[in-house]
């Protein structure tokens, strides 16, 4: 398993700008993690993938073009070796690299320039990208950028892939990348016949006691070690170099670094935790869900696009409207039908009568077409009046919102300063405080999170954040409809909601911690400077990311819908709730109905979670119910994520373990409230 | 003055860093820019032992089981 995320194919973007055939030169984008790789990616490559602030945001390649040349974005790593999935990952690509552009955070030039020692000792073609220009500018601190370039014998030019400062001299980086100093002298070594043949920058890494490569040449592992002599002269020699070549700047006690202070505080850490969740809810839960969404849905949705298009369409098919008149409280007090055996007539006295009875009253009309054909496209479950719906009129700006906040916090940099707060409690559970990141992540997309995993220490950690991610963590699409659903239900629904849900994490952390073989990694996270986000990156990850939910959801919901539409048509959808019933109706005291939203929730459990929008249910059913569908079976693109991840055999026991714990819980939780 | 563990650190003092761990978190650290000798500042210690050090801009988080394997002595 190990291995895996090495061997796995490198994502491509699409293709930008005309390039002749032929063997492209490799320059493969290298650094510490969160210097700025990826945005100076997106700069250099006019693709885009994510940005964050936090170390980790990258953790797989992805190639772009850039003129003659094909760039790759790589996973920070604080040095080539095969210790972790980013390092193997990144080695393999920078061993294959015709030219390494070495992102350096000017601001953490003793940190970095370890890492670009070791570029220029295995030989590489290296010119060095002095990223943060901005903020070196900002903070008055003078760098001797000719000190630099002496010292490693290659180029050092100051970036700013925020401002777009230096790209102009681009060109001139990528081809005038040479060989530079190193400090390592490696002939000593080469001229044993064993060693001889092995190019440099793969003898250097076997020197440094790297097995995966000692064993790619047939060598014995750790036959050969002076990791630790190189690394103190590295170290050292950097170390130097830098207490030379910068000159401190006036310490700039900013808001920013006080808020980073206090959110790792024992006592205020709380506080700034409670304050962040508190503005997430003012701006989700009751701006966005409440107000916004009950317009778009209840308005829009509903009272404009379905009600128009029903319309429209029984012009052409016989229908019955059911309209039912509601009080202010929503509660139905009077209903009645009306009949249009040969399609709505405008000028039928039916019609005319239908306006006088819900004319300047608060009113719900309900369209059923006779004939299957209109009813599977445009009836209850309508592929298309329910998907559109549903898509556009409820998630779509509910995963705008969502995405929005998830954008704020990660380039904020207060994540990994969560990871620390957290990091005693989480041991508690097997993880370390950095498994926050992937499980806050979770929030927005589990099947991004699921891959995120992978910057936890150990396997172990990994099999345990991605249960925790698949069982309890409701992702964007389906919390936002959760949001709205609970916000009608009170207070206490909320409460009984998140009781269970922390209860099961607990738990279910718990046993996975006893009976998985080892132990938590101990954290070592280096925190980035807390910032306010850039706004132009909020906008484009808020972008990308809700494009991306919009194009895959829009399938599967067209897909589901229409799965549906046809059980209900053809009657097996009645066979399937009747059967269920004992499940809905006896153990989940939920009307029998909601087995739909279970098959729904199959395909994608926000899909499902939109099914319970159109029940009528109790407050302590929605409880019951929504507990039950976030417990339930992961979407299936998370499924499949998590199958590649955790391979096959961890993935269906998850997998299958959701059923169980979903309807167990759901149920016992019925038993009590309802 | 007297050596004590990284974990048992009081926050808001300078710390001269007298010896990492072996192994893996010795590499790591090293990477991070910490060696045998360095002065860094503890910006904060969290019950339970995770601390929090910072080298020049740089702040690092380091959990309990390494920490407590660091040792350090006071300096002013
Ligand atoms: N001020 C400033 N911020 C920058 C610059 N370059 C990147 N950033 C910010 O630094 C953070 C990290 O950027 P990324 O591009 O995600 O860094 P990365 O190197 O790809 O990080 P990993 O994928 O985690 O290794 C983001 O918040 C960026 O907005 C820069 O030149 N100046
Ligand atoms: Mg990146």
């Amino acid at each position: 398993m190990n291995n895996q995320a090495a061997t796995e194919p490198v994502q491509e973007l699409k293709q930008t700008g005309n390039n002749p055939p032929g063997k492209k030169l490799k320059i493969v984008l290298v650094g510490n993690p969160n210097v700025g790789k990826s945005l100076f990616f997106n700069q250099l490559s006019g693709g885009y993938v994510d940005v964050s602030n936090f170390p980790g945001t990258t953790v797989s390649v992805t190639k772009g073009n850039y003129r003659n040349y094909e760039v790759f974005d790589t996973p920070g790593i604080y040095g080539v070796s095969s210790f972790n999935d980013e390092e193997r990952v990144a080695r393999d690509i920078i061993l294959e690299a015709d030219i390494i552009l070495n992102i350096v955070n000017s601001l953490y030039l003793e940190r970095d320039l370890f890492l670009t020692q070791q570029l220029i000792d295995m030989g590489k073609k290296v010119t060095i990208c002095l990223n943060f220009s901005d903020e070196v500018k900002r903070r008055n601190l003078k760098i001797d950028y000719q000190k630099l370039s002496d010292f490693f014998g290659v180029e050092v030019i100051p970036f700013s892939a925020v401002s777009g400062n230096g790209f102009n001299r681009l060109d001139f980086a990528i081809e005038n990348a040479r060989e530079g100093k190193r400090l390592y002298d490696i002939s000593r070594i080469k001229n044993k016949t064993v060693y001889s043949s092995i190019p440099d920058a793969e003898l250097i890494m076997i020197a440094e006691g790297d097995d995966i490569i000692s064993e790619r040449y047939g060598l014995p592992v750790a036959g050969f070690d002076e990791r630790e002599l190189i690394y103190i002269e590295r170290r050292n020699a950097v170390n130097e170099l830098v207490s030379n070549a910068e000159y401190e700047d006036s310490s700039s006690g900013r808001f920013f670094n006080l808020l980073g202070r206090l959110s790792i505080d024992p006592k205020y850490g709380i506080f700034v935790l409670l304050g962040v969740l508190t503005l997430m809810y003012f701006f989700i839960g009751d701006l966005v869900a409440q107000r916004l969404v009950g317009f778009t849905e209840g308005e829009i949705g509903n009272r404009l696009f379905e009600y128009n298009l029903k319309l429209y369409v029984g012009e052409f098919t016989p229908v019955d409207v059911t309209a039912e008149l509601m009080n202010v409280e929503d509660e139905v007090t009077e209903s009645r039908n009306f009949n249009f055996p040969a399609g709505i007539d405008k000028n039928s006295d039916a019609y005319v009568e239908m306006n006088q009875f819900i004319d300047g009253k608060n009113y719900a009309l309900s369209f059923h077409y006779p004939n299957w054909f209109y009813k599977l496209l445009f009836g209850e479950f309508g592929v298309i009046s329910m998907t559109i719906t549903y898509l556009l009129f409820l998630l779509f700006p509910l995963v705008i919102a969502f995405y929005f906040a998830m954008a704020f916090l990660e380039d904020s940099g207060y994540l990994p300063r969560l990871a620390t707060m957290m990091d005693r409690s989480l041991n508690k559970l097997g993880l370390n405080g950095k498994a926050i990141i992937p499980i806050i992540l979770g929030f927005g997309c589990v099947t991004m999170a699921t891959i995120t995993t992978r910057i936890l220490g150990n396997e172990r950690e990994k099999t345990i954040a991605t249960a925790i991610l698949q069982f309890v963590i409701p992702c964007s699409a389906q919390l936002a409809v959760i949001t709205v659903l609970m916000a009608s239900a009170g207070f206490v629904p909320l409460m009984i909601y998140s009781f269970v849900i922390l209860t099961v994490l607990i738990t279910l952390s718990t046993i996975l911690n006893k009976f998985l073989q080892g132990s938590y990694s101990p954290l070592l996270l280096d925190l980035p400077m807390m910032q306010f986000p850039k706004f132009n990156n909020l906008m484009k990850k808020t972008y990308y990311r809700t494009l991306g939910f919009m194009k895959e959801a829009a399938v599967w919901f067209f897909v589901g819908a229409l799965i549906v539409g046809l059980f209900d048509i053809t009657g097996l959808l009645k066979i399937f709730q009747d059967m269920l019933a004992p499940v809905t109706v006896h153990w989940l005291k939920l009307p029998k109905e909601a087995a739909t939203a279970f098959v729904m929730g199959i395909v994608r459990r926000d899909f499902g979670t939109a099914g319970l929008f159109e029940m009528s249910l109790a407050p302590m059913q929605i409880t019951v119910a929504i507990i039950t569908i976030t417990l339930f079976v992961p979407c299936i693109a998370s499924l499949m994520v998590m199958l590649n991840e955790r391979g096959l055999k961890t993935g269906m026991m998850i997998w299958a373990a959701t059923w169980i714990v979903a309807f167990a819980i759901g149920g016992i939780v019925a038993q009590i409230i309802v | 003055m007297g050596n004590k563990t990284l974990d048992k650190a009081s926050k808001g003092k300078f710390l001269k860093i007298n010896s990492l761990p072996k192994g893996i978190h010795r590499i790591q650290l090293l990477r991070f820019g910490i060696t045998e000798g360095d002065i860094v500042f503890c910006l904060e210690r969290l019950p339970g032992g995770t601390v929090v050090i910072k080298k020049n801009r740089q702040e690092i988080a380091i959990g309990f089981d390494i920490a407590k394997n660091i040792s350090c002595s006071y300096h002013s």
